[in-house]
């Protein structure tokens, strides 16, 4: 952080101009903490936290920014700025209060020093170089923070779609049906093929039904990974009946020379079920529908 | 460590304890080979449960037995193989082509009196 290019302050007297400045910032804390506070409540920066929070957040913000400008060391405002960071997106604060925040501090220390060296221009452009390289590298650090923040949220987002794309479902006794839509990528199939045997486990299933009408197009991984699903499943004791392949697929299934021989395939999602049941033993008999369905709307 | 063979009505059930070293997997094939006419055996049933992996020897192991029996006259069955394990399995292209698997013994057992009254 030091300025190497500065020719007037030697080193000693760039120390001791950075002691001076932290003494004045020091000594009129209370004053421009308070400025800092209402130039923040004037621009609506500060809605939704009450007295006491903005009295211990800006006391902490004005000491850890006072601190960096004195060792030139950042951990504590990192460490500050990251706590800052969790706490703020939870609690539904903008990029702009925070942003808006720190720029409001920034005015009033340069606001400060103006008036404090208004009579001295070399002293006030030493103090500025000094200060400024402070200033910024803390706003980015605040910044970074927050972009940090809400990338993580957005990751941990991703995950939770990615987890809802791949239901695994019961039918009946020892029947799962797997209904996969939109593409699949290395990362969801690994995860499809977990998740499904997790369940055959768990459920203790013997058919499962696969069905890809959804699925768009596969290339020639993507059918690996299916395979692979197929033969982990029957590791598991669980046949795996693929359902609804498009002739698009069908296409590229056979070119590729993927081994279908063994795996079985139903043109439909209703006909695998059927062709589960009968593996299963079941039979659906059709009976008098039951009057049941339309005296529930009817009550309501 | 030695695996613990079980006689249960027509069958004869291996329960696997712990990790298995390259010689004791061998000897089990043995035993299991040699005790399959002690008894007309129609069935044996392997528990892999507690194997937390299945490798390449393993899986060769297991499937040579199985078709040894096989041609001793009894049907092979390899049951509680672990949703880790099955993925790690096909990941490494491992196969136990012509053996069959089941979730557990309770579902073992019923595949192989399925398929004993059948044969």
């Amino acid at each position: 952080m030091k300025k190497e290019k500065t020719s007037q302050p030697t080193p000693e007297s760039e120390t001791a101009l950075r002691q001076e400045l932290v003494e004045h910032f020091r000594e009129k804390r209370e004053l421009l903490r308070q400025q800092w506070v209402q130039q923040m409540t004037a621009k609506g920066l500060l809605a939704g936290l009450s007295q006491a929070e903005i009295e211990t957040e800006s006391i902490t913000i004005y000491d850890t920014v006072i601190a960096c400008l004195e060792t030139g060391e950042y951990e504590g405002a990192e460490a500050y700025a990251t706590r800052m960071a969790e706490r703020g997106v939870l609690r539904g604060m903008t990029t702009e209060q925070i942003i808006g925040g720190m720029l409001t501090l920034r005015n009033v220390y340069s606001r400060s020093l103006f008036e404090w060296y208004q009579h001295n221009m070399e002293r006030l452009s030493a103090a500025l170089d000094i200060y400024e390289p402070v200033a910024n590298k803390i706003l980015s650090i605040v910044a970074l923070a927050f972009v940090e923040e809400r990338e993580k949220i957005v990751r941990q987002q991703q995950e939770a779609i990615r987890e809802l794309s791949t239901p695994v479902l019961q039918v009946r006794d020892q029947l799962l049906i797997l209904p996969i839509i939109g593409v699949i990528d290395t990362h969801r199939a690994r995860q499809l093929t977990e998740q499904l045997l997790q369940t055959i486990r768990t459920r203790r299933a013997k058919v499962v039904v696969m069905d890809i009408t959804g699925v768009p197009a596969v290339d020639s991984k993507i059918a690996g990974h299916l395979v692979q699903t197929v033969d982990a499943s029957k590791l598991m004791g669980a046949t795996v009946i693929v359902t609804g392949i498009s002739p698009e697929i069908a296409q590229t299934l056979v070119t590729l020379g993927v081994d279908i021989a063994k795996m079985n395939t139903v043109g439909d999602l209703q006909g695998g079920i059927e062709v589960a049941n009968q593996f299963l033993g079941y039979k659906v008999v059709r009976t008098e529908p039951k009057a049941g369905m339309d005296n529930k709307e009817e009550k309501v | 460590m030695s695996v613990p063979i079980l006689k249960q009505g027509d069958y004869l059930i291996a329960s696997i304890q712990s990790e298995l070293s390259d010689a004791d997997l061998l000897k089990l094939r043995d035993d299991l080979v040699r005790r399959v006419s002690d008894f007309r055996t129609k069935g044996v049933i392997v528990d892999v449960t507690v194997l937390d992996v299945m490798d390449s020897f393993a899986t060769r192991t297991l499937r040579a037995m199985a078709h040894m029996i096989m041609l001793r006259g009894a049907q092979t069955i390899i049951v509680g193989i672990q949703p880790e394990v099955a993925f790690s399995m096909v990941q490494l292209g491992l196969k136990l082509e012509g053996v069959e698997t089941a979730l557990d013994l309770d579902e073992g057992l019923e595949l192989l009196d399925r398929r004993t009254k059948r044969g």
